[in-house]
């Protein structure tokens, strides 16, 4: 691009006129709000809900509550399970699809994102049908004696990570089938002339090559599994509730705003992890490799 | 031609992956559908074909449905067009500029995405309460704008990459102002970054819905909040799979037509 970098006035004004607009927005509705809720999490609760006047530590103490470490530790657990088996069932698929022919290709990218057009909560509730208990897939099970006459599907840890899975797959196959796109196929089979097993191949060869498509897919299945509210919500019940349930049940039942302020404080620290891990490897990862960023946010 | 040589002995396991991958994702889907025409109320066997839940769908007593759809819709056009402008300057500052403030700049946009969509509803909702504004359509707008102009941002990053700065420098040696360079030179080249950025807001917009539950007041419910409330009440559950029904199916049509459009200019 033909522009100096630092020429005085009237680029410097150009740039502050076109950063000006989102970057104030962004700091406004984002920025603000979100340290905002970092502050209401060390003010007193109100009397009649909301929050009260001067500082208090009251609500981060409340976090020491038996219930509350076991929720946080089954958000975590949840969140991690969903997100390796996205990303083990996302690695052969995005294998595929990067070594399929233009046609098939094209084809099966439709057939991926296709569910992403359904409404979300649709989708959800399409399970909470099916695991009903009297939905078809619990009479069949039964049927076939697979499980229990009393054993039931729906509202339990299970059902939320299946439906968590069945939500975020397409997050995990996208990212990888970007990656998978600029791996050269030809060294799965120059690892095979030396003797590898396809299997060994794959996991010592294909996996690695792209490694950095299988980053993205774990941050973008991680952060929005650790947020989850709607999925534990509808099929989960109380024994699956998350800490986005908590957050919710206190804003909209006691409206102790700084008790669920600390919460998302919480889930904001939680968050930020994999982010920072992601983007510490990234930066590791770009000084030897002269290959550009992976593409891998879900623009499709 | 790095393709042809993986032709032999291909392992089984991938297509399998593949299959069990789809069958997943589209078997609640087609449960979903075929519901939609049974006459059953609680979906747990088939008692016969049935198109009651359609007319039900389309009957007076569902009249909120619709209100909300149009709700929706406006909220949707209004979030995408303003996140549309915004989103392209902010990707327009971010590509032009390597300063230290683009790269904040640059924090600002790429935040918004990996936070979790609870956390930006609460952080919302407390900070319209605090400032005592009313959380009517307007401010649901403003939300739905606020989480939309990173995605737009995006897109037409990735369309820059390719964007050859000189044009610019081209029009304005020829005399055009810099309204009619931006109007006439920049925005046509960027147009279909533009474009599919705004697509995916208003899709995002479209179908958000915890965002929306957090700041929204009292009786502006847009579709996804109607579609929650139903869900909650069983007594309504088929008339749901009517109205999915109906979406997927229109989904589908547009996909299909976006597909086909796309094909003919590609052979034109």
């Amino acid at each position: 691009m033909g522009n100096p970098r630092r020429q005085p006035n009237p680029e410097r004004r150009n740039e502050w006129w076109t950063t000006l607009p989102s970057a104030g927005w962004l700091l406004v509705f984002f920025a603000v709000p979100t340290l905002l809720i970092v502050v209401m999490s060390f003010k007193p609760a109100g009397p009649y809900g909301g929050f009260g006047e001067g500082w208090s530590l009251k609500a981060w103490a409340d976090m020491a509550h038996p219930s509350y470490p076991a929720i946080v530790w089954r958000t975590v657990w949840l969140s991690v399970a969903a997100t390796i088996v996205c990303v083990g069932l996302g690695l052969p698929v995005g294998f595929l699809l990067g070594r399929a022919d233009e046609k098939t290709r094209a084809l099966l990218l439709l057939l991926v994102v296709v569910p992403f057009w359904t409404n979300f909560l649709i989708r959800v509730y399409a399970w909470k049908v099916l695991l009903h208990p009297s939905g078809y897939l619990r009479e069949t099970l039964v049927g076939l004696g697979i499980i229990g006459e009393n054993t039931l599907l729906l509202y339990n840890e299970g059902a939320v990570l299946l439906v968590m899975v069945y939500a975020y797959l397409p997050f995990a196959i996208l990212p990888i089938y970007a990656s998978a796109e600029k791996f050269d196929f030809a060294l799965l089979d120059a690892a095979r002339d030396l003797g590898a097993s396809s299997i060994r191949a794959f996991w010592l060869v294909f996996v690695p090559g792209v490694g950095r498509g299988v980053l993205a897919a774990v941050v973008m299945v991680l952060i929005p599994a650790l947020g989850s509210y709607i999925i534990p919500d509808i099929v989960g019940g109380p024994a699956g509730e998350m800490v986005g349930n908590k957050i919710a049940q206190r804003v909209f039942i006691d409206r102790n705003w700084p008790h669920a302020a600390a919460l998302a404080t919480l889930l904001m620290i939680v968050t930020l992890l994999p982010v920072i891990f992601a983007f510490v490897q990234q930066k590791r990862e770009s000084v030897p490799d002269g290959s550009r960023k992976g593409g891998g946010k879900a623009t499709a | 031609m790095k393709k042809a040589t993986t032709l032999r002995s291909r392992h089984p396991l991938p297509v399998l992956a593949t299959a069990v991958a789809l069958v997943f994702l589209y078997f609640p889907i087609l449960v979903l559908v075929l519901n939609s025409f049974n006459a059953s109320r609680y979906g747990a066997s088939w008692e016969g074909w049935s198109m009651r839940w359609y007319e039900l769908l389309f009957s007076a007593r569902s009249r909120d449905i619709w209100e909300a759809l149009q709700r929706s819709l406006v909220i949707g056009v209004a979030a995408s067009a303003v996140s549309m402008v915004l989103g392209t300057m902010a990707a327009w500052a971010l590509n032009r500029y390597r300063t230290r403030l683009q790269k904040a700049h640059f924090g600002l946009i790429y935040l918004p995405i990996v936070a979790p969509d609870i956390l930006m509803g609460i952080s919302l909702a407390i900070f319209f309460v605090t400032l005592d504004v009313e959380r009517n359509i307007g401010a649901i707008t403003v939300a739905h704008i606020t989480f939309c102009i990173s995605y737009v941002a995006l897109a037409v990053l990735a369309r820059l990459q390719d964007f050859d700065g000189s044009v610019v420098d081209a029009a304005r040696d020829l005399g055009a102002n810099r309204w009619q360079t931006i109007v006439r030179v920049v925005v046509p080249l960027l147009a279909p970054g533009i474009l599919a950025g705004g697509l995916l807001a208003f899709t995002l917009s479209i179908d958000d819905f915890v965002i929306t539950f957090f700041v929204k007041g009292v009786g502006s419910d847009t579709l996804p909040l109607k579609i929650y409330s139903m869900t909650k009440h069983t007594k309504e559950m088929p008339v749901i799979n009517a109205l999915s029904t109906l979406l997927l199916t229109f989904t589908f049509a547009v996909v299909w037509w976006v597909q086909r459009l796309s094909r003919a200019r590609a052979v034109a």
